[in-house]
């Protein structure tokens, strides 16, 4: 067992683990090598694996995602660093008109085993367009997968999983949890499945629905709530396509509420597919409206008003007990 | 002030549009073997595309991007490719794919709006045409990034149209693919119009071609209708690129003699005269004049040739018509690897519409 490591070491540890493990994987993007990224999360790659598997790229986003369906066509398994969700924009027709279509398009002649692994969200204080959260943008195309940790074991085990997988991976990592516990993270090799939700606490009045950064919040509203006599059940989704919607129905099933958290804007958020699933499907089990504890519909703003923007653990607690309240 | 950098772009051309020599022609070129093959070619791809879009205009194919005039770079780039060199192709490149193998019945289904088109086994390790203009450059450097990191001597070869010129994609890739020294050779089929738009509002720049100067790479131009330059510009760079010395860009000047695609009409935005003189200086009628006068193509020879071609295609047509139609759950099945739990209640649904009695049962 190795000591307590953060989220960005799991996913450091799980990129020297696989690579190590499978030569086909190559590391590309900006500041990825020399450098180790800026996040650190390539560090030391380089070092043991050669300039040919962790490629300093041009600064160029839609080259990055480019290159990477041609190096997948081949049979690498890339997987390509943006350094920031904001700059991710770029390389959307490449992702979406080739890395999530290829394997369609050519009925399975050819298919694209790549990782795009990007750092997501607010509330580090950062530069306008680096903290913004669109995973719905992604969630949207069918052929992709997108995958969030909030865990540094998780963190471990998603990412060989979407190393692994034969599609293209959208692999977000929130970036204000990278550093913001440390457990201890074994290098055994083994994967997650890309498709289950995970029950991080259980409880029969209420559940509680979020992913990424916003599960730290989640988790404390859950512990304050306890505090007041109420039994969160707290569900992180990880994999936003697909969604494991019936772990989420099956929690709903026991508890007759539920409140969604997210970072993202509310509108056509991940957050609205899950409310709505759980209209179709759920409807008889609820005693209580969905509710939704989201960003506005509105820029995610530079940094000095980014706490007017994020939700936080009190509006979690209000809306827990409106939902609560509700007859 | 001194002069920190220089550079020039070359043009590269031996037959002159009247099929007469204009400098001594490479030795190949004394021999009737390739030159004939390349005639014969072009005329098989020519009659093909006639066909294709009386087919389009019968309601039998869908929207069709004609090859009429990017014959002569067609037929080279299939001569010279070897098999496991790598196609990553745009979607004016179907006589090159069926050069490489790709049988007709399958280049028809595609036209015919079947994905089938692409999915052929001899189209090994191509890619599939990419219609996103310029995207494909950037899958080709990738493409040439996997053989160089596996330290593999072959090339990789991607057209594109002018207009792609004007792309980030394009630009991306050109400068990527210096900056690694890959082995990928760029051609741009230069016809002179991205739909309705000329050359001469694309870029101010004089040549395409010098837009290899700015990424580092080789660039030359070379007349499109003229295979024996065409030959001569396209060994170079494979042999570049197969022996490690980088990439090539291409520029190759030819006209598109078309409409884009059949739902396109160039009348409205190009003169006749314009087009008029374009044919003056197609690929096939100058190569044509030239076998002539050398004695390696005849009249007798021609008509034999045609109704053989005539022959090929009916039977190409015949075998795709026949193709019965793709299983409706080939529109999710091919989505991933694994069908996610998600998507099975929509797959069984498909299904059912698509029964007798269902919604969608055609």
């Amino acid at each position: 067992m190795s000591d307590a490591i953060t989220m960005v070491e799991a996913i450091n540890l799980a990129l020297h683990s696989e690579m190590q493990r499978d030569d086909s994987v190559i590391v590309l993007g900006e500041d990825v090598g020399v450098n180790g990224g800026v996040f650190r999360a390539t560090v030391g790659l380089r070092e043991t694996f050669g300039i040919k598997r962790v490629l300093d790229t041009p600064l160029a986003e839609t080259m990055i995602a480019g290159l990477s369906v041609g190096m997948a066509a081949q049979g690498l398994k890339p997987v390509a660093e943006i350094q920031f969700m904001g700059f991710i924009f770029p390389t959307m027709e490449q992702i979406i008109c080739h890395a999530a279509r290829l394997r369609h398009r050519t009925r399975g002649r050819l298919h694209c085993p790549m990782v795009l692994r990007v750092p997501f969200g607010g509330g580090i204080h950062a530069p306008e367009h680096h903290s913004e959260s669109t995973e719905a943008l992604f969630a949207h195309i069918p052929g992709l997968r997108v995958v969030i940790p909030s865990s540094p074991k998780r963190a471990y085990g998603l990412l060989l999983a979407a190393i692994r997988n034969p599609d293209p991976v959208i692999f977000m990592e929130p970036k204000r949890i990278y550093r913001l516990n440390a457990q201890t993270v074994e290098d055994n090799g083994e994967a997650l499945p890309l498709d289950s939700c995970y029950t991080l606490r259980e409880g029969a009045d209420i559940t509680l629905v979020s992913w990424g950064a916003m599960i730290k919040e989640t988790l404390e509203a859950a512990d304050l709530l306890a505090q007041q006599g109420v039994s969160c059940e707290v569900i992180d989704v990880v994999t936003l396509n697909p969604i494991d919607h019936e772990t989420i129905l099956a929690s709903v099933a026991k508890t007759g509420r539920c409140v969604i958290i997210h970072e993202a804007p509310k509108s056509c958020a991940v957050g609205a597919e899950i409310s709505a699933t759980l209209g179709e499907r759920g409807l008889l089990s609820l005693q209580a409206p969905v509710a939704r504890v989201t960003g506005y519909d509105t820029i995610m703003p530079y940094y000095r008003m980014e706490n007017h923007y994020l939700p936080n653990t009190a509006d979690i607690v209000e809306a827990v007990t409106a939902t609560l309240e509700f007859s | 002030m001194e002069t920190v950098f220089q550079a020039q772009i070359s043009y590269n051309q031996f037959l002159s549009a009247a099929g007469t020599p204009l400098q001594a022609l490479p030795e190949w070129a004394g021999k009737p073997d390739i030159l004939v093959r390349y005639y014969r070619n072009m005329v098989q791809l020519r009659q093909l595309d006639n066909k294709i879009i009386a087919l389009q205009r019968t309601g039998q194919m869908g929207t069709y991007a004609s090859l009429l005039g990017a014959e002569a770079i067609e037929v080279v780039l299939g001569e010279l490719m070897l098999s496991d060199d790598v196609l990553v192709p745009y979607y004016r490149n179907h006589g090159l794919q069926m050069l490489r193998g790709l049988p007709l019945a399958d280049m028809l289904s595609y036209w015919g709006g079947d994905e089938r088109g692409s999915a052929s086994a001899t189209m090994a390790q191509d890619f599939p045409n990419a219609v996103p203009i310029a995207t494909q450059a950037l899958h080709a450097a990738g493409v040439a990034t996997a053989i160089k990191i596996r330290g593999e001597k072959r090339a990789v070869v991607t057209v594109c149209g002018d207009g792609a010129t004007s792309k980030g994609d394009f630009l991306e890739a050109l400068n990527v693919a210096g900056a690694w020294q890959l082995p990928v050779v760029f051609v741009v089929n230069n016809n002179q119009w991205a739909i309705s738009v000329p050359r001469s509002l694309q870029s101010a720049a004089a040549t395409l071609a010098q837009k290899a100067i700015g990424a580092g790479i080789r660039g030359e131009q070379v007349d499109g209708n003229d295979v024996i330059a065409l030959h001569e510009s396209v060994t170079e760079a494979l042999k570049h690129a197969r022996e490690g010395k980088g990439p090539t860009l291409i520029e190759a000047i030819s006209y598109r003699l078309s409409d884009h695609t059949t739902a396109d009409d160039a009348t409205r935005y190009r003169s006749n005269e314009e087009l008029k003189a374009a044919w003056e200086r197609e690929p096939i009628k100058r190569l044509q004049t030239f076998l002539h006068t050398q004695g390696w193509w005849d009249e007798v020879q021609e008509t034999a040739w045609q109704k053989e071609v005539a022959q090929i295609i009916q039977q190409g047509l015949d075998s795709f018509l026949q193709r019965p139609p793709q299983p409706v759950e080939d529109l999710i099945d091919y989505l991933y690897a694994e069908l996610p739990d998600a998507l099975k209640e929509q797959r069984e649904q498909l299904i059912r519409n698509a029964q007798p009695g269902g919604n969608h049962h055609e």
